[in-house]
Formats: C-alpha cells, sequence, structure tokens
C-alpha cells in the first residue's frame, strides 16, 4: 500500500537513531538495516511521526514546506520498505 | 541532501565508526594461508575480560550499533559468551565470525538462545579439497558439522563467510546453493594480502578474467549476497555494485585487535597503521576521533597516478591495503585494478627489483615443528 499524507506512522521500537552531521544513522536491530537519514529535518520528521495522527499533521509540526512534502513521503515510503517505520 | 554529499561527509569521518571489527584473540586451531592477522598463537598481553568489557562500555556510549568480531578464533576465548554477552546487554549487536570448530551442539543451542547475534562461518571450497586447501585439513567437516548444529539448533539464518580465490570463483553458484540448503545468507569478500595472505596472494588471487565473472555475478544477484562492500574496486568495469563506494579505514570503519590496538582497517594490521590503543588515556573515543593517523585518513585524497584514468570516480583507486601490501604506491592504482594499470606497475616493479612489500608487523602464526606429523589422508 503507499503511503500517502493523511497515512499514520511511527517509528519502529526496535530502530535505534544516531544523529550525525548529516542527519542521523538509523539501525533495525531485528533485520539489521543500517539506514541514512540524509537531512535533519528527515530526522525531526521520523522522530516525531507517533505524535501527529497523520504524516500531514507532523510535516506541519515540523515546518516542511509543500514543496518539499513529495520527496520527503517518497523517502518515508522507503523506510517502511526497510521497516525503520510502520504505518498505523 | 544527495548522496554524494553523503558520501563526501563520511569521508570526512564521523564521531563514531559505523562499523567496527575487533579481533578478540589472536589464538586459533587453524592456521589459514590467507589468514588477515597472521593467527594461531594467543598475545599474553591480549585483552583481560575486563579491559574487554570496559570497550564494549565505551562503543555504548559512542552508539556503535553493532560490532564485528573475529580473531583468531573468537570461541577459543573461554570468556567469550561472557563478552559477547555483555555487548548484547548494552545494545551493542554481535556478528561474529568462526570457523565452527566450538560450535557444537550445546554451543548452538546457546547461541541461538540469544538475541542481536549473527553468525558468520567461514568457508572457502564448497567441497573438502578446494576448501582445506587454504584452511587446513578437515576444516570443511568442521564448518559443516558447525552448521548441521546450528540448524538442529533453530539458530535460523547463519551467514556463509567466503574470501574469493582463483581456486574457488567457479564455485559461487554453488556456494549459493549451498547456503539456500541451509536457510543461510551468502557472504563473499575480497581476498587482501594482509596478514599470511601477503604470502599468498599472488597464487590465490583472482586473474583478470575472474574478476569480470565476479563482477558479472555479484550484479545478477544485488543485494540477496553480502560483500561487506569488499569489491568496490570492480565498479570500473560498468555498472556500481550495490553498497557504499568508498575506502573505510579510519573514516567509517576500524579495528581493535586482541592487546587493544586500534588499526585503520581490519586489512592493514602493520605499524604504519596503527593509530593507537584503548588503553591509552581517553581510550578509543580519542583515538578514533584524534590520533594523527585518522585524521589524516579523513583529508581529501589525491588521485595521484589514478588522476588521468576516467574511472577513478568509479573505483576510487581501490584498497589502501591491497597497494601497502604489494608495494604498491598509495595514491595509485590497485593491485587487481581491472584496467590493468596495477598488474603492470607491479611487474615494472619487480623487473627492475625495486619491488619491496612491507612485511606484516607482527605475526602469531604457530611455529612449524619438524617432527609435525603429516595430515592422515
Amino acid at each position: 500500500m503507499a503511503l500517502t499524507l493523511q497515512s499514520a506512522c511511527s517509528l519502529s521500537p526496535q530502530v535505534a537513531l544516531r544523529p550525525e552531521p548529516f542527519g542521523a544513522l538509523a539501525y533495525h536491530y531485528g533485520n539489521r538495516r543500517l539506514v541514512f537519514l540524509k537531512h535533519p529535518d528527515m530526522v525531526s520528521v521520523v522522530k516525531s511521526l507517533s505524535d501527529h495522527p497523520t504524516i500531514a499533521a507532523t510535516f506541519d509540526a515540523c515546518g516542511i514546506a509543500n514543496e518539499r512534502r513529495p520527496s520527503f513521503l517518497a523517502a518515508l515510503e522507503n523506510l517502511t520498505k526497510s521497516e525503520i517505520i510502520s504505518v498505523g | 541532501m544527495s548522496a554524494e554529499t553523503l558520501v563526501s561527509q563520511l569521508k570526512r569521518g564521523l564521531d563514531a565508526p559505523i562499523c567496527l571489527t575487533w579481533e578478540l584473540t589472536y589464538a586459533c586451531n587453524l592456521q589459514c594461508v590467507h589468514c588477515l592477522s597472521s593467527s594461531g598463537q594467543r598475545d599474553p598481553r591480549e585483552l583481560s575480560t575486563a579491559q574487554a568489557k570496559a570497550v564494549i562500555d565505551e562503543l555504548r556510549d559512542l552508539q556503535v550499533f553493532y560490532i564485528n568480531i573475529g580473531g583468531g578464533e573468537p570461541m577459543i576465548r573461554r570468556d567469550f559468551f561472557d563478552i559477547i554477552g555483555h555487548s548484547i546487554h548494552n545494545s551493542i549487536g554481535v556478528k561474529f565470525s568462526t570457523n565452527g570448530a566450538y560450535i557444537d551442539t550445546d554451543s548452538a543451542r546457546r547461541l541461538a538462545a540469544m538475541d542481536y547475534l549473527d553468525i558468520q562461518i567461514s568457508l572457502d571450497g564448497t567441497d573438502a579439497a578446494t576448501n582445506d586447501a587454504v584452511r587446513g585439513a578437515g576444516s570443511f567437516d568442521t564448518a559443516i558439522t558447525a552448521m548441521e548444529n546450528l540448524r538442529r539448533a533453530n539458530f535460523g539464518e547463519f551467514k556463509i563467510s567466503v574470501v574469493v580465490t582463483r581456486h574457488n570463483v567457479a564455485q559461487l553458484d554453488e556456494f549459493k546453493s549451498l547456503a539456500d540448503s541451509y536457510g543461510a545468507q551468502l557472504r563473499i569478500t575480497r581476498l587482501r594480502p594482509a596478514g599470511r595472505g601477503a604470502d599468498t596472494w599472488h597464487e590465490l588471487h583472482p586473474t583478470a578474467d575472474q574478476q569480470v565473472e565476479i563482477y558479472r555475478w555479484l550484479l545478477a544477484h544485488g543485494e540477496n549476497v553480502l560483500t561487506g562492500d569488499s569489491f568496490f574496486h570492480l565498479n570500473a568495469l560498468g555498472e556500481p555494485l550495490p553498497g557504499l563506494n568508498l575506502c573505510g579505514a579510519g573514516r567509517v570503519v576500524c579495528l581493535i585487535d586482541p592487546v587493544g590496538d586500534v588499526y585503520a582497517c581490519p586489512f592493514v594490521l602493520h605499524d604504519e597503521f596503527r593509530a593507537g590503543s584503548v588503553l591509552d588515556p581517553g581510550g578509543f573515543t580519542k583515538v578514533w576521533r584524534e590520533s594523527t593517523l585518522f585524521t589524516s585518513l579523513r583529508e581529501p585524497e589525491s588521485a595521484g597516478a589514478c588522476a588521468s584514468c576516467g574511472s577513478y570516480d568509479a573505483c576510487q583507486g581501490g584498497c589502501m591495503a591491497a597497494k601497502f601490501f604489494t608495494g604498491l604506491p598509495l595514491d595509485g592504482p590497485d593491485p587487481e585494478c581491472v584496467s590493468g594499470h596495477g598488474e603492470e606497475l607491479l611487474s615494472a616493479r619487480t623487473s627492475s627489483g625495486i619491488a619491496t612489500a612491507p612485511k606484516p608487523t607482527s605475526n602469531h602464526s604457530r611455529p612449524v615443528s619438524l617432527t609435525r606429523k603429516p595430515a592422515r589422508a
């Protein structure tokens, strides 16, 4: 299922984030995947997903401008594939 | 941020390594002819259990997510389970490499009960003749027994780790089938001329044609086969292989040896690439962040003799360790450069008599006994 702005998401409890100058490293202890979050704004989004009912609300709260939302949404979609974040 | 700027950030180094290898002991029941650490005998200065645990506590504070444990044969250490238990308990996942000799029924069960643990069984041939020629008599059967024990203990997906040599390139498909039959994951890595491998590399490293074969095979298998990103020198052949295309030495990768010395990567156990010790004041953190060696490895590198080659962006000049231990300049081509520049340079240097490759600084090989009985046929 494709992710939409209305989807609800959260960071997997099995994931640890390590802050880095480019953003953060995300490591999933279950599937052993290491993923680069390549922008500090992406890190803020990922961290606060579970505080908001929808991705759109998370973007609002993190101040992600409209023109950046499609690429952020695509990045989040990728993070669901590596199970860093989960839908629902 | 584009992928390119991510790579340049990684080249400047991170506050803590992403991937850290820790050789727990130089003791080994085997004496593989390509051993990177020339293992065999235990070093009497080996880190104690308490010192090892203190290193783990430091890595936890640095938020290192997982460590790669090797040796020697790490399971030889009596405190092996104590050390890996301490690591896992501190949220540092463990992946360890073993020849399998100590994975009996009991330890297989014990390993299967642990979370955040990955096991790599080393195997360098799909038959005893090919494997044992490199790893020693009986080592093939030992590895298979360990794999059987892990399967019976329901360990789940372990890894079979292969060093690719000219004698097993033709077995890549068979390795994949073997791994599949155990529900295991295949990992293949590049042969490095380090440790005892410095002496055997010239006979064992894949030929130029075989390198193309490896490249095509890896492209066809994509991310289903692990490589530790060790074949990036092959990217000059065309489409890049999966993984980070860079030498991570001292930037995102390093090695801690059994006595606590910190080296830039697992393939350069030599004084020139020793950055310090975990026992120095400031510990591992200070070595990683401030050592002169690691700081210099994070400076922008010069393409040197490779600057005029159109493939430099693709292959990054290859592997520093491979150049170093074959006596080639570090700012020139890899000895296995796919355009043949490394080979040209090597033979030119050999014929002019200037090829003096540095020897590994320490050697833990067991002395050869003249009274040693030959292995029974």
